[in-house]
């Protein structure tokens, strides 16, 4: 198995393919509100997605874990016109005509979301004709859309949902800019277009950096930022601008548009949110401040390997972390790495969401929740199973302002979930079934229920399924 | 050779063993053997010195063995890393601390990681706390197809991490072998021929050896591999690749080769099983990362064992300096693929073999390490459970028959920031 990200950083390459991002925000976004993308003629690149068809759909005798910290033993969940109509005990009634499937021994949890994932904008197989996550020609470029880099046949995705159950996630611009563009919410759906997987109604979110990343590739060619207060001053300039548009907008006052300063002057409305890729705990201190000067939030903070240091001042913002369970050591700004940072960060009140950047780990996020959770359990800190599933459902769809209409088992919501063939939090379990807004996408036990990409198409596995 | 340094190394081992020869008896625990049989409910592991003397039901044990319990435990021989980078890096972007290749120097064949590999390594002690006991070390590559010897070690506390030193030679002979020889398949195999009859020029006389193609040290260091006496590990992922190599012994028959990688091992499994070359296989790959693996899939190491090919676990260009402690979670999924449909997979028995007995074996290394057999070295992990399963935890590990602190800075940071509000004084007071 390969990892673009170590291998490009044990290569002494310039970029890092991945980056480790950042995000999530606690201040709910208004989900339901159309995102403002240009004056004129409604949504830019609008989302075409709509729901594949679906029967109404009876999982009984389950355990049910709700993805908002609750549990159901022997349960019972009801999909109907692609929503999730109900959730209870064996008591629950069931309509006549449902398909009924029978969950015993089995689990449900919402569909699995990856916040911060690669796929389409880094996708395998991995050459340089793929290489479309970072637009490294400059460290401040927030007019780039991450969806203008995302190829759909990226057979990655169809690994994510058969092997990790990820029913949602965000496509990141990489870490090379300071300011890297903007994010993509998309629905785990194959689709010719990407439009066609765009999430109808998600926010968007902006992609930041700090670190190590933009001061190695800008220094290496003598540009600022060649350093951490080079990154600093450069953001800080640009927020500047941004205000001075913004203003200039909102008096309505006649000015070119400009594509970064529209996504910028956005941020400052609080319409897209920020995901910030930041390490070390001092440099997400510093982010915090400069985000209070210029008034924004920070939703997340990607990879944030050091959240444990200051897990009382995220949780007293209300900043989300973004982690891995146990990834250290591969960069200086990664030494500080431990396995229980998830767990203290719980235990701090903080939120907490497991996160990929890697196309192998976003097929097994539920174990790296399962690692995140023992580790922290054996230094004596108390979170349940239902608790460490939330990591992975309605945390980080609360950072990508999608909570409203997925990220956990809740009457109205898209019926999004996957059926696990024992407890999602053992090494043994596997995707059973997997729907999204009441479709069935993946069904391991029928060979046609399974995507395989154009470019996997006649290939000698044929996508994993011969 | 091999042996003379197996009896080197375990000289050395008795000499830094305490004085007189402890015995140890770990009781009541289920003990896992680590050959690939079922384990052992309410077993025992008898250590003597730095040995198992005995390991299973009904073992007597002696009236003076100081006794540990591990009722409700599980307890195995420690896992050892098929393929890894282990101690050749600190902080992997950081230059000065990564020893894994060498852009700059002139040699390559003769570059050997038994002088690079640091016991004291933060990896060392984090992959130790959670049961790695011994690996396989090997360099990477740079200017040529050969990366230098590789080792095996420990990952022992002490001072001494060297098992067996320059226990292989390795090669690059897929799409980076390709980047390396110049940018083709042809120059990758014409510069294996080359150099290997440029080592049999330098063997008829080493003193007259004058080679535009390489350096006396490279020659002498390839010679061994020619006549089979070194082994060499093969980095591989295509089916044709695999091919190739296989073919490799038209020329030279001597060859004692291992695949490494073999993501496409299972199209060509007749062919690997029918020549006896063992795999160090990578265990989740599934995605063509490259065209080299258009057809990888998690049912690999299944499909090759069940066609009869020797197959263990290795992680190679897979977080393979710091993450060894993956290798059960990497058994696990294996177990995890017999119930899914269609996928094959290994028996629990059979998965944990591939993260002990078997890479052991690989490296001829199966009469000394990686199972709990009488007569192996006593490296011993008990564990709160299921090795395999995600919410296990280690509870004590023994390597070379010595108890090993599972103490590391990781742990050290955990506990100064457990609740992370400095008090009376700033953090850095708080060790």
């Amino acid at each position: 198995m390969k990892s673009r990200t170590l291998l490009a950083l044990a290569a002494g390459g310039s970029l890092l393919a991945g980056c480790a991002a950042t995000a999530s925000d606690t201040r709910s976004a208004s989900a339901a509100t159309p995102v403002r993308v240009s004056a004129s003629s409604g949504p830019a690149f609008p989302s075409t997605y709509k729901a594949y068809p679906s029967n109404p759909t009876a999982i009984t005798g389950v355990t049910i874990y709700d993805g908002e910290g609750g549990r159901i033993d022997n349960g019972t969940v009801l999909m109907a016109d692609g929503k999730i109509s109900s959730v209870g005990g064996p008591e629950t009634a069931i309509p006549s005509g449902a398909t009924i499937v029978d969950g015993s021994g089995k689990y449900v949890t919402p569909g699995i979301i990856d916040v911060h994932s690669h796929l389409g904008d880094y996708p395998t197989p991995s050459v340089d004709a793929h290489s479309d996550g970072n637009e490294a020609t400059s460290p401040v470029t927030p007019e780039v859309w991450a969806e203008h880099s995302v190829w759909p046949q990226d057979p990655g995705f169809s690994r994510a949902m058969a092997n990790g159950g990820i029913t949602s996630l965000q496509i990141l611009p990489g870490s090379a800019n300071l300011f890297g563009g903007r994010s993509v919410v998309l629905k785990n759906v194959p689709a010719r277009t990407v439009q066609a997987m765009k999430f109808p109604g998600a926010p968007y979110g902006l992609k930041m950096a700090c670190g190590e990343n933009p001061k190695r590739v800008y220094g290496n060619r003598n540009r600022i930022p060649s350093t951490r207060m080079g990154s600093l001053a450069v953001e800080r300039q640009t927020w500047i601008d941004a205000q001075e548009y913004r203003s200039k907008r909102n008096d309505g006052k006649p000015q070119k548009r400009d594509l970064g300063k529209e996504t910028l002057a956005e941020v400052l409305d609080g319409d897209i949110l920020v995901h910030n890729h930041c390490y070390r705990a001092d440099e997400m201190a510093q982010i915090i401040d400069m985000s209070k000067e210029f008034g924004y939030k920070v939703t997340a903070f990607h990879h944030a390997v050091e959240s444990y240091k200051i897990a009382d001042i995220l949780a007293k913002e209300g900043i989300c972390s973004a982690v891995w369970a146990d990834w250290w050591g591969f960069k200086m700004e990664a030494y500080d790495a431990i396995p229980e940072n998830a767990a203290l960060l719980q235990k701090a009140g903080a939120c907490v969401i497991i996160h990929s950047d890697d196309e192998n780990q976003i097929q097994r996020l539920n174990q790296e929740a399962a690692k995140a959770l023992a580790d922290g359990r054996a230094m004596g800190i108390e979170i349940s199973d239902a608790q460490a599933i939330q990591w992975i459902t309605y945390n980080p769809a609360k950072a990508m302002g999608i909570e409203k209409m997925t990220g956990s088992l809740k009457s109205g919501k898209m019926a999004d979930l996957v059926l696990w063939n024992g407890n999602p939090l053992s090494v043994y379990s596997r995707p059973d079934k997997v729907w999204i807004d009441g479709a069935l996408m993946f069904d391991s036990s029928d060979p046609k229920r399974r995507p395989v990409s154009d470019f996997e198409l006649g290939q000698p596995g044929e996508g994993d399924v011969k | 050779m091999k042996r003379l340094s197996l009896i080197l190394a375990s000289a050395a081992a008795l000499i830094a063993a305490p004085l007189a020869a402890q015995t140890t008896a770990i009781t009541g625990g289920k003990v896992v053997i680590g050959d690939g049989s079922a384990p052992i409910e309410g077993g025992t592991v008898l250590i003597r010195g730095d040995r198992v003397v005995a390991a299973g039901a009904n073992v007597a044990i002696p009236a003076d063995a100081r006794r540990i319990d591990a009722t409700g435990k599980w307890v195995t021989p420690g896992i050892f890393a098929g393929f890894s980078r282990i101690g050749l890096v600190e902080v992997g972007a950081v230059s000065q601390t990564n020893d894994m290749n060498a852009t700059g120097s002139p040699f390559s064949a003769a570059l050997d990681v038994q002088y690079a590999i640091n016991p004291f390594a933060s990896a060392i002690a984090v992959n130790r706390a959670a049961g790695v006991t011994r690996a396989v070390v090997s360099p990477s590559t740079a200017h040529s197809i050969f990366g230098g010897f590789g080792a095996i070690v420990d990952l022992g506390q002490d001072e001494n991490p060297i098992t067996e030193a320059k226990a292989f030679q390795f090669v690059e002979l897929g799409e980076t072998g390709h980047s390396r020889a110049g940018g083709s398949r042809a120059a990758s195999h014409a510069e294996f021929r080359a150099l290997l009859e440029e080592a049999r020029t330098y063997a008829r006389n080493p003193a007259a050896f004058d080679s535009d193609l390489l350096k006396a040290s490279d020659a002498k260091a390839l010679l061994p591999v020619i006549d089979g006496r070194t082994k060499l590990l093969i980095h591989v992922e295509s089916a044709n690749d695999i091919l190739k190599v296989l073919d490799l012994r038209k020329d030279f028959p001597a060859l004692d080769m291992v695949l490494v990688g073999a993501n496409e091992g299972w199209r060509v499994v007749e062919h690997i099983a029918a020549a006896g070359v063992p795999v160090l296989a990578s265990a989740l790959s599934d995605l063509p990362y490259g065209f080299e693996d258009l057809s990888s899939t998690q049912s690999n190491i299944g499909r090759m064992k069940d066609a009869g090919v020797k197959v263990a676990i290795g992680m190679i260009n897979d977080r393979d300096a710091h993450q060894l402690r993956y290798s059960v979670q990497y058994a696990g999924n294996l177990v995890a693929l017999t119930k899914v449909p269609r996928a094959t997979g290994l028996t629990w028995d059979e998965a944990f073999a591939a993260i002990s007995s078997v890479p052991a074996e690989i490296m001829d290394m199966g009469g000394q390490l990686g199972s709990l057999k009488a007569g192996r070295k006593a490296d011993v992990v008990v564990w709160t459970g299921d090795p395999l399963e995600l919410s296990t935890q280690v509870e004590k590990v023994i390597i070379d028959g010595v108890d090993q602190s599972l103490s590391n800075r990781q742990m050290r940071l955990r506990d100064r920031y457990r609740d992370p509000t400095p008090g009376a004084l700033p953090k850095a007071y708080d060790r």
